[in-house]
């Protein structure tokens, strides 16, 4: 596995007002690898993906892209710099086909005119090198797709601009067992390819079935950054509801950090 | 993946597309609820045929070339509506926007002595900044378009009468505006258009073929590129058969034959909003922001922007709209643009097949719908029928429209997700 991150996040806090929804959050994400960024409902896994968006802009840390130190002020600069999210509601046109939803707000043009059939080969050459084949026609309405079927159009859009680390939203949240799997196997492909994929899953068989490390966020803190081989099913489940498992996670809650009602479990290892 | 059935062109499984094939997709579509312009196409038929067969002055020259004037204004606001119906919005002040566009270009005519080609840009600059406003205060505002344009609903019946000084009407006498609405072309030169029409659309279907052919990818099959061609020929030629023969009541006195100027105004206009909405960035934005505004702003399109824009292209048509309904009644009143026009004209796009909910719609909707009204409106006036009857059929005909739209909507709904 490559050695150097290609995205690193360190000491991120990002505040809405008085509430503090992170705090001093690292991550890293490796050109090859998936990262399954994991946590449990409001831990902080939308905020920080939309921190490095730049649809939010961070209070404190450093965004580092590729060895280089970056700020991220808007879509459009994390586009440019090659970072692609695609969101849980994929953002498609369902009046639009499937050629055009890939290039939409990017249209390829010639003169004034459109260029269809350079969008055309492009996005038939990105869903090629997916290895999807699944679609009858590139000119059919996006409504005429299956759930599946959206979300790899999602994620193609999202591949088209030679980027190199593609963040996903729950992109099985929605889906049957069959195209779960399908859409699995298509951000595996990504890592394969050299992208940085970072996916945000509730699911742990999705999580252990793709990913190379996982990533615990716990009350916008990140618990444990860990390779997905190394630990197991039910460390994962204590890490994103306790915040740590055994030696691994956040040093033990101080009691005076919290309201009481958080449970205290007995103290493991420290950090 | 799942199994990959036939052919593997460039990669991705595609289908060759046959004849019988393209048939079949088309079949699928329209039971999968994209009608398109089809029950308007169908309608217009049927209400045509009856309408010959009860009065057979219907589908005489001197009638049918009298409905491309007669159907002119409610073409061109409706072309402009499609565009605010496209992204869901609706325009109601576009029937009296109109009519205040006339009236300047009238004032400036008559009261002011103007020549004709400062007093049509003044009027369409007018349609513009009408545009504009309105626009504005949807886009920036957040006002609902309902609200904003029923309010200048209001406004500019106001206005209107104000500038006509509380009602007066003022009549035109400027040789250029009245022979808009009023003259027709040339034999020769009605041919020469027809002809330049069907080989500039057969040039642009072939190269496109050959163009995707060039690259490998996926062409429709020449017997439908044929078939369009062929079919667009028809529905030029037979018209202008028509449309060339002597239709005076005395010839002798005074010839009239040719195609209405009217139609190519029209044709020119629907080739640059086809042109603007189907092969531009900005009609692929427009469609967007119709479909999922969400998905458009997360693109980088400016959803703003092109909602104002859309306002300004409806405002736009309908300054045209009025300066060819000042040109047809030679005059203009307090009532130039309202009545049913702009009603007329919604039903127009609805009933081509522009979608009320936003995302579908084409300038040709314009032009079939306002067709259909204008055919109904027209053979019911010759079958004796009073102004009560024809607006209840026109309403009724509107609902049918607006059903076959949302019913459409649902099954498309339906079958979307398979």
């Amino acid at each position: 596995m490559a050695a150097t991150p290609l995205l690193e996040l360190s000491g991120i806090d990002k505040s809405f007002g008085p509430v503090q929804v992170l705090h001093d959050v690292g991550l890293s994400v490796y050109p090859g690898e998936v990262t399954a960024l994991v946590g449990d409902n409001g831990a902080g896994k939308s905020t920080l993906v939309k921190c490095v968006s730049g649809i939010y802009t961070i209070d404190k840390g450093t965004i580092t892209f590729d060895g280089n130190p970056v700020a991220i002020h808007s879509p459009r600069e994390a586009a440019a710099l090659g970072i692609e999210v695609v969101y849980q509601d994929l953002a498609l046109c369902d009046n639009l086909d499937i050629v055009q939803n890939m290039f939409l707000g990017r249209e390829k043009t010639r003169g004034i005119v459109l260029d269809e059939p350079t969008m055309e080969q492009m996005a038939g050459d990105t869903l090629a090198s997916l290895s999807v084949r699944t679609v009858k026609s590139l000119r059919q309405l996006v409504a005429s797709l299956s759930g599946g079927q959206r979300q790899t159009v999602a994620i193609a859009k999202a591949v088209l601009w030679n980027s190199r680390v593609v963040i996903l939203d729950e992109p099985t949240a929605a889906l049957g067992v069959a195209q779960t799997a399908q859409v699995l196997e298509l951000v595996r492909r990504l890592a394969d390819n050299g992208l940085g994929v970072v996916l945000i899953s509730h699911n742990m068989n999705d999580v252990f079935a793709v990913s190379d490390r996982i990533a615990a966020l716990y009350l916008g803190r990140m618990a444990a950054q860990v390779k997905a081989t190394e630990v197991t099913h039910s460390q994962i489940v204590e890490l994103i509801t306790a915040g740590r498992s055994g030696n691994i996670g956040l040093p033990p809650e101080k009691p005076s950090d919290f309201n009481g009602d958080v449970v205290d479990i007995t103290p493991g290892g420290d950090q | 993946m799942s199994t990959t059935t036939t052919t593997t062109a460039g990669g991705v499984q595609v289908v060759k597309p046959t004849v019988a094939g393209f048939f079949h997709d088309y079949w699928g579509k329209v039971r999968g609820g994209d009608l398109g312009s089809l029950p308007a196409v169908i309608g217009l038929i049927i209400l045509s045929l009856i309408f010959g067969i009860a009065r057979d002055t219907f589908f005489s020259s001197l009638n049918f070339a009298n409905l491309f004037s007669q159907g002119a204004q409610y073409i061109f606001i409706a072309m402009g509506l499609v565009f605010v119906l496209l992204l869901g919005e609706i325009d109601l002040s576009a029937g009296f926007a109109s009519g205040v566009c006339g009236a300047i270009m009238a004032i400036l005519l008559t009261n002011h002595g103007w020549p004709w080609y400062g007093a049509i840009p003044a009027a369409m600059v007018t349609g513009i900044v009408i545009g504009f406003v309105l626009g504005f205060m949807v886009a920036k505002l957040g006002i609902p378009s309902f609200v904003v344009t029923l309010a200048a609903f209001l406004a500019f019946q106001g206005i209107l009468l104000y500038l006509l000084g509380g009602g007066k009407n003022i009549s035109i006498t400027d040789t250029f505006v009245l022979k808009l609405a009023n003259s027709n072309l040339s034999v020769a030169l009605s041919w020469a258009l027809t002809i330049v029409a069907i080989v500039g659309y057969a040039v642009v279907q072939l190269s496109r073929v050959r163009s995707r052919a060039a690259r490998g990818l996926v062409t429709d099959p020449m017997g439908i590129v044929a078939m369009r061609i062929a079919g667009l020929a028809v529905v030029l030629i037979i018209p202008t058969i028509v449309l060339t023969q002597e239709r005076s009541i005395n010839p002798v006195l005074n010839s009239v034959k040719g195609v209405p100027i009217v139609v190519p105004i029209i044709a020119v206009f629907l080739v640059i909003w086809t042109f603007i909405l189907g092969r531009t960035t900005y009609g692929r934005h427009v469609y967007a922001v119709g479909g999922n505004t969400e998905a458009a702003r997360r693109a980088g399109i400016p959803v703003d922007r092109i909602r104002i824009s859309v306002f300004i292209i409806c405002s736009f048509m309908a300054s045209i709209g009025g300066i060819l309904a000042v040109s047809r009644a030679n005059s203009v009143d307090p009532n130039t643009g309202g009545s049913n026009i702009l009603l007329y004209s919604v039903g127009a796009a609805v009933i081509g097949g522009t979608s009320l909910f936003g995302g579908k719609g084409k300038a040709i909707n314009a032009v079939i719908g306002g067709a259909v009204i204008t055919v109904i409106d027209n053979g019911m006036g010759l079958l004796g029928y009073s102004a009560g009857t024809k607006y209840i059929v026109t309403g009724l005909i509107l609902l049918v429209a607006a059903s076959v739209d949302a019913l459409a909507r649902r099954r498309a709904a339906a079958t979307g997700n398979r």
